[in-house]
């Protein structure tokens, strides 16, 4: 099975692989991947299940499950796959587009998280802990988690009382905006530029 | 030997014990750390899995302002740390559009410089933790905990191998102490879904600290503040849910060769964690001949 360049940008799997390189029809469904990912006994799309899903095109129910918000990043299916098909890269991948089309939410969570951890950068450039916390408990709801931990922390030094703010921050702001636009630009335009190496031995 | 420094974000709060312990080994082992003026959060796992560009962009201006601070090199002891600068440095030499894209976005030039993780830094000065250590930890048996970033992905492997490196057992023999041989050193603990699905991290974690416990280890060494705080902090949490309970201290790499050089168990921030680590530290041998002992009570 082969996408074709020309008919690439129409489906899921071709804008995978315009954003990555990366190609999904390449994965011949060893499950190698899946063997190995720690998070299979808990998601519904285990990493050959995902790219199975790319094959087929079935963009609503991918970009809506909640399994693309459970991988770790850990890298074991990318380390194991025996062609290089990178189901972690391809999963960031699709989490972003996810995100970017709106199609769907990660768990509440799991976003809360994300949300608070990069405010907290655009806010000081360094991640604050203790307002990580707070703001991560106010964005989840989960008010009452963990809320024996913060004297722990406190009373071993490990947690800051107040962000220290960088230099930079301007810089970081800027940062912020010009790969959030990038992002629109990249997903609205769909003749963009083909990454190297499209066989998937290169990804960026 | 002169590098440039990327504490990152838990080096400066949850993880400052290692920071500490990094700060009274590098004087032994001639080697002169120097912090990177400015640098800012690599963005971790938030950035990569919402936005790619972000994901590499925020880690490539440390890369910028450590070149232009004039370092070749910049060590960075977390593990998440060094995978996002990892991944900074191949996606700008590797993918010339990437490159140009980040570039624009951090309005400088991204420079040479590149990462190394502790792993590697003291598996190669492992003839000199030898030469110097001052207080060898014979029969302490430790299993070497490497988690998911220092190795995988491949391509930005910093060890000697992806499936069954050996860097950190190095680095533990020339303590003097005993590597012990178990399965799940190269196992995802849960990393950064600590706060956001802590019931992943406990089933996870709990399967790494029972195959340690199963090989006989006293001490679980880790070189990752994520993988720290889920195996440590959230050690409690997984007893309640082990049978026979848990209490495995889980040390940095860099801890277990301070106490190897003869440092002061406080000075290397081995009283912070919240599994105690006292009854492991009065079972190391006393200093050799000639050194003042270290004190062996801790709180
Ligand atoms: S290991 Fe690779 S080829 Fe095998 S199923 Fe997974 S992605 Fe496909
Ligand atoms: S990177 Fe994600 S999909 Fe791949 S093995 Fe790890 S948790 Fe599973």
């Amino acid at each position: 099975m082969s996408i074709p360049e020309s008919a690439a940008p129409a489906t899921l799997a071709g804008e995978v692989r315009r954003k990555t390189g990366l190609n999904p029809a390449t994965c011949y469904q060893c499950g190698k991947c899946s063997a190995g990912c720690p998070m299979a006994v808990e998601t519904s799309l285990r990493p050959h299940d995902v790219l199975r899903m790319l094959q087929f095109d079935d963009r609503e129910q991918l970009l809506s499950s909640e399994s693309i918000w459970l991988c770790l990043t850990c890298e074991t299916c990318t380390a194991r796959c025996p062609n290089s098909c990178d189901p972690a890269r391809i999963i960031d991948c699709l989490r972003e587009t996810a995100l970017n089309e709106g199609a769907a939410q990660p768990p509440r969570n799991i976003r809360a998280f994300h949300n608070a951890f990069l405010k907290q950068i655009q806010r000081s450039g360094r991640l604050f802990e203790m307002g990580l916390i707070m703001s991560y408990k106010m964005r989840s709801g989960a008010l009452f988690a963990d809320v024996m931990a913060a004297p722990g922390m406190l009373g071993r030094g490990k947690l800051a009382l107040a962000p220290s703010r960088i230099q930079g921050l301007e810089e970081i702001r800027r940062i912020f905006d010009a790969c959030t636009r990038h992002e629109s630009d990249s997903t609205s335009t769909t003749t963009a530029q083909q990454n190297p190496g499209t066989e998937g031995a290169e990804n960026a | 030997m002169k590098i440039g420094y990327f504490p990152g974000c838990s080096l400066h709060a949850t993880a400052r014990e290692y920071a500490e312990s990094l700060g009274v080994i590098t004087g032994p082992l001639d080697v002169e750390i120097n912090e990177i003026d400015d640098w800012a959060c690599c963005g971790a796992t938030s950035a990569h899995a919402t936005n790619h560009l972000l994901g590499v962009a925020l880690p490539a201006r440390t890369l910028a302002l450590a070149a232009e601070q004039g370092h070749e090199q910049i060590l960075a002891p977390c593990a998440a740390c060094y995978s996002r600068l990892a991944a900074a440095r191949r996606a700008v030499d590797n993918d010339p559009a990437t490159g140009a894209a980040v570039e624009k976005a951090i309005g400088r030039s991204v420079g040479t410089a590149r990462p190394i993780s502790l792993v590697r830094l003291l598996a190669e000065l492992a003839p000199k933790v030898r030469e110097k250590a001052k207080r060898p930890l014979e029969d302490i048996k430790v299993a070497c905990y490497y988690g998911c970033l220092l190795v995988r992905p491949p391509e930005l492997n910093d060890l000697d191998d992806v499936e069954a490196p050996t860097m950190m057992e190095t680095v533990v023999k020339a303590t003097g102490a005993k590597p012990v041989s178990w399965n799940r050193r190269l196992d995802c603990c849960g990393g950064g879904f600590s706060l956001s699905r802590t019931s992943s991290v406990v089933r996870l974690s709990r399967t790494i600290l029972e195959d340690a416990r199963g090989a006989g280890a006293d001490v679980l060494v880790v070189a990752c503040p994520m993988c720290h705080s889920n195996l440590d902090f959230r050690q409690k949490a997984i007893a309640r849910r082990s049978e026979g309970g848990m209490d495995i201290p889980v040390i940095y790499l860099s801890q277990l060769v301070g106490l190897a050089l003869g440092q002061d168990h406080v000075a290397l921030g081995l009283g912070r964690h919240f599994v105690s680590t006292a009854s492991f530290i009065s079972r190391i041998p006393g200093p050799r001949e000639g050194e003042s002992a270290a004190a062996t009570e801790v709180g």
